[in-house]
């Protein structure tokens, strides 16, 4: 598969900056650190899941850093991906030129396009997995289940860097990135990350409960939580729809931008 | 062979018309601003206040129901608005005095044609330094009046914020444009926010009492800038202040921007005149 | 146009590209084709529509309008299949800042579905072959202008193509580092690699090409090998002289007459004769004493200029 040759490249290149990765890994646990453990003793305990789940009616709540922890993990996954769509493809596109050469060779604009997806997966994957065995190494594991992070981690990927392709896009210059921003933060900070869904009114909760960080949080959270089931194939079918609706958007931009 | 006509070389223009030389940089830095502020108002001002609504607020919920001690009886968000203030000056000084001083002092940034005039290395930093002051404060009120209008302080402690949040910027800005003048690579720039700034800002009470934290490290927080700017601004809320310890705050933050004042002459000199 | 060994490897007819939404037309209806083993180049100046007519021919840019058939195959339709047998060196460097020389040639190599050890054993040949070998491990950026130029047409060759395109292949290189470089192309023509390159010097085009087209304003205005042409639309010698300004045009009307024509320029005139140590005399009998004078052979400059009345580098 000639869209996997990208994936070749990167991996080249990651050879010399491997510690990027590291630096991604960082930050959730800053934030697991000073959040989970720093405010989570002022929390004390999240009174279950507010029946947002399948066990919600689980007694006596769960440790504050057990509850941010999995929403720590999705917007890693989250993050690494779309960083890599958005960040780095946007380098690569507008200073450096990359595919102007790589499409030169057999290569199509769809090989690209694929390519650059898998590996903004693979990195939003990777960033996790690095943040999971921290989270095991400060004990926050709940539950064996909590494997079913790594492929969740990869539908999250996929959403977000199908969704990355199609914004880079549209951006004109590096002052445009001040929007991503301005959209990724606030649902950092409010998709449930750091606080359940019950602490807003009803109509509030339900905006929430369409952000796509949200359904991200939730597919990670509940099996870290040891509570699977069925209620997992919501985020899993809007996260997938959502990627498949990234791809179809960017694509043909993409033909246009590159072969002009 | 080529028509070589002479024009008469322009009068030298006197060295002391116009404003003084620092003035002119700070004019140029305006300018450019003139243009761009709309791209800092993201980070500057709606980041701050979107920290401020989900954790002040928003966690702030779950912590005061868990009724905290060291809260005093105040609510979370009374206690996280102004270590929030002083981190986002730090934040706003280390990207103020981080990028712009780097890409300025590139052969072929801004620092150098106003290095090629009559201006003086101290003279450019001194008007840079000047704007990032400006910037600073200009955030500073800007959170201030929010946290005031939501009633989290009166305006009175809420003008005394303004200056606090401001110096606590400097004690960045200052040492920090001592060391960017000298740098080659943007990576180390970002190297620098990720490994030092964040750790400051998760680590230095902005979050949670540093009294939390295990002994030792304690200590070592309470030395640095942030925890001293957050010590003041807090105690400025929650009119805790006392002359003494305001004193000893404001006197730290006053002598890292002395120090870094002073290193930067000289590197700002070596960098632009070597 | 001359007779053709074989079929052409390249063959266009009333190729057009039209820019949108601008609507600017680049390439405005231009024949050529190119036949095996040859060296074949587009004159003209910046602008002049030959960047684009090589990103059509590279299949990395749709046709607005004709036909064009790389390798026989129809390159709207079979752009993968093309591009596996070409090798193309764009006017930018577009190496991968973030690899090392070798790097650059290995993934390169891989795009193209080479096997490893195919690829490993290429590079280590194509760095001898762009005398880079000591820069294998290397940061792209710390070569010099000459070595990146290098190393694209050796990234070019990975695939060992059967036509390589070069895109203004010596621009912005310092005379010492062209040399080499057209060195380079003289050993891969005579290995029987078929080029086609574009440029705006005349001196380039005059050492690399077995035959070329002058373009302007997205056509062709003639063709022909260089010396066809320079015989057809410039004659054999130029005197170029210098008056002082202010005096150029009460001087060309004094020397009309005097030779086949006469080219006014802002900073001196040019006149086309088949022998200019006389049309000098003449310049002296008719009480001419120019700044400078000088007799010189005519060029694919002069054939521009005549072509389309400006000169090719301005």
């Amino acid at each position: 598969m000639p869209a996997l040759l990208l994936l070749e490249r990167n991996l080249l290149i990651y050879r010399h900056t491997w510690y990027l990765l590291l630096a991604e890994v960082l930050e959730p646990m800053l934030y697991q650190l000073t959040i989970g453990v720093g405010i989570g003793q002022l929390v004390g305990h999240v009174p279950g899941l507010d029946g947002s789940g399948p066990g919600g009616g689980s007694t006596g709540g769960i440790g504050y850093s057990a509850y941010v922890a999995p929403a720590l993990l999705a917007t890693a996954a989250m993050n690494g991906a779309m960083n890599e769509t958005t960040f780095n493809m946007f380098a690569k596109l507008k200073l450096q030129r990359v595919y102007d050469s790589i499409l030169a060779t057999p290569m199509t604009v769809h090989d690209v396009a694929v390519g650059e997806v898998c590996w903004a997966l693979l990195r939003g994957v990777l960033v996790t997995a690095g943040f999971l065995a921290v989270v095991g190494a400060f004990g926050l594991v709940q539950s064996a289940w909590i494997l079913l992070v790594i492929p969740g981690a990869a539908v999250v990927g996929f959403a977000f860097a199908s969704v990355g392709l199609a914004v880079v896009t549209f951006l004109r210059g590096w002052a445009d990135f001040q929007f991503i921003q301005l959209a990724m933060l606030p649902m950092f900070l409010f998709a449930t990350t750091f606080y359940p869904l019950g602490v807003y009114p009803r109509p509030v909760q339900i905006a929430v409960e369409c952000l796509p960080l949200y359904q991200s949080i939730q597919l990670i959270r509940l099996p870290a939580l040891g509570e699977p089931g069925p209620a997992l194939l919501v985020p899993v079918v809007y996260l997938l729809l959502m990627g498949a609706l990234g791809l179809r958007i960017a694509l043909p931009r993409m033909q246009r931008m590159l072969l002009h | 062979m080529a028509t070589a006509t002479v024009r008469p070389a322009a009068a030298p223009p006197a060295p002391h018309s116009g404003p003084p030389p620092a003035l002119r940089e700070f004019g140029y830095r305006l300018h450019r601003y003139r243009r761009t502020w709309r791209g800092t108002v993201v980070i500057s001002v709606a980041n701050p206040l979107l920290f401020l609504a989900a954790i002040g607020a928003g966690l702030g919920k779950l912590v005061d129901r868990g009724g905290s001690g060291y809260l005093h009886g105040g609510s979370y968000v009374a206690f996280f608005a102004p270590g929030l203030l002083a981190a986002m000056a730090m934040q706003t000084g280390y990207i103020e005095a981080a990028g712009p001083v780097f890409q300025a002092a590139r052969p072929q940034g801004s620092y150098r044609a106003a290095a090629a005039t009559s201006m003086e290395p101290t003279d450019i930093l001194g008007g840079h330094l000047l704007f990032m002051a400006f910037r600073l404060a200009l955030s500073a009120t800007a959170f201030t009046a929010v946290v005031a209008a939501f009633g989290i302080t009166g305006p009175l402690r809420a003008l005394l914020l303004v200056p606090a949040a401001t110096l606590t910027g400097m004690a960045f800005c200052a040492p920090v444009a001592a060391w960017s003048v000298t740098v080659t690579r943007q990576a180390r720039l970002n190297g620098v926010f990720r490994f030092v700034l964040m750790p400051l800002y998760m680590f230095s009470g902005t979050f949670f009492s540093t009294d939390q934290l295990p002994g030792p490290l304690q200590g070592v927080v309470a030395c640095t800038p942030l925890h001293q700017g957050i010590a003041l601004c807090r105690s400025i809320v929650a009119g805790t202040a006392t002359a003494g310890g305001s004193a000893m705050h404001t006197g730290y933050l006053a002598a890292l921007v002395l120090m870094g004042w002073l290193a930067a002459r000289r590197t700002f000199t070596r960098r632009l005149n070597g | 146009m001359t007779e053709h060994q074989g079929t052409p490897l390249v063959e266009a007819e009333g190729l057009r590209k039209v820019y949108q939404p601008s609507g600017f037309t680049a390439v405005d209806g231009i024949d050529f084709a190119l036949a095996p083993g040859e060296a074949f180049g587009f004159l003209g100046p910046n602008g002049a529509g030959k960047s684009s007519t090589m990103r059509m021919i590279s299949c990395v840019s749709p046709l607005s309008g004709g036909s064009l058939r790389v390798l026989g195959l129809d390159a709207a339709t079979r752009g993968a299949e093309i591009r596996a047998r070409i090798g193309v060196v764009p006017q930018e460097d577009t190496l991968d800042e973030e690899l090392t020389v070798r790097e650059n040639l290995l993934i390169y190599g891989r795009y193209f579905g080479l096997p490893r050890a195919v690829v490993r054993e290429r590079a280590d040949r194509l760095l001898e072959f762009a005398r880079l070998t000591d820069k294998a491990g290397e940061q792209v950026s710390a070569l010099s202008g000459g070595m990146k130029r290098r190393l694209t047409i050796a990234r070019g060759l990975v695939n060992e193509p059967e036509i390589l395109l070069l895109d203004e292949p010596t621009t912005g290189l310092d005379p010492q580092a062209r040399h080499l470089l057209w060195e380079r192309l003289y050993q891969l023509k005579s290995e029987g690699v078929s080029l086609i390159l574009t440029t705006h010097y005349m001196d380039e085009a005059e050492q690399l090409c077995d035959r070329l087209v002058v373009m302007d304003g997205g056509r062709i205005v003639a063709g022909g090998t260089p010396r066809e042409l320079i015989e057809a639309h410039a004659g054999r010698e130029v005197l170029e002289i210098r008056v002082p300004p202010g005096e150029q045009a009460v001087t060309a009307e004094k020397l009309q007459g005097l030779a086949d024509r006469l080219e006014p320029l802002p900073d001196r005139l040019l006149l086309y004769t088949e022998d200019g140590e006389t049309a000098l005399a003449g310049v002296h009998v008719r009480g001419i004493v120019p700044i400078t004078a000088l007799v010189r052979r005519a060029g694919l400059e002069d054939v521009f200029l005549t072509l389309t009345g400006r000169t090719l580098v301005d």
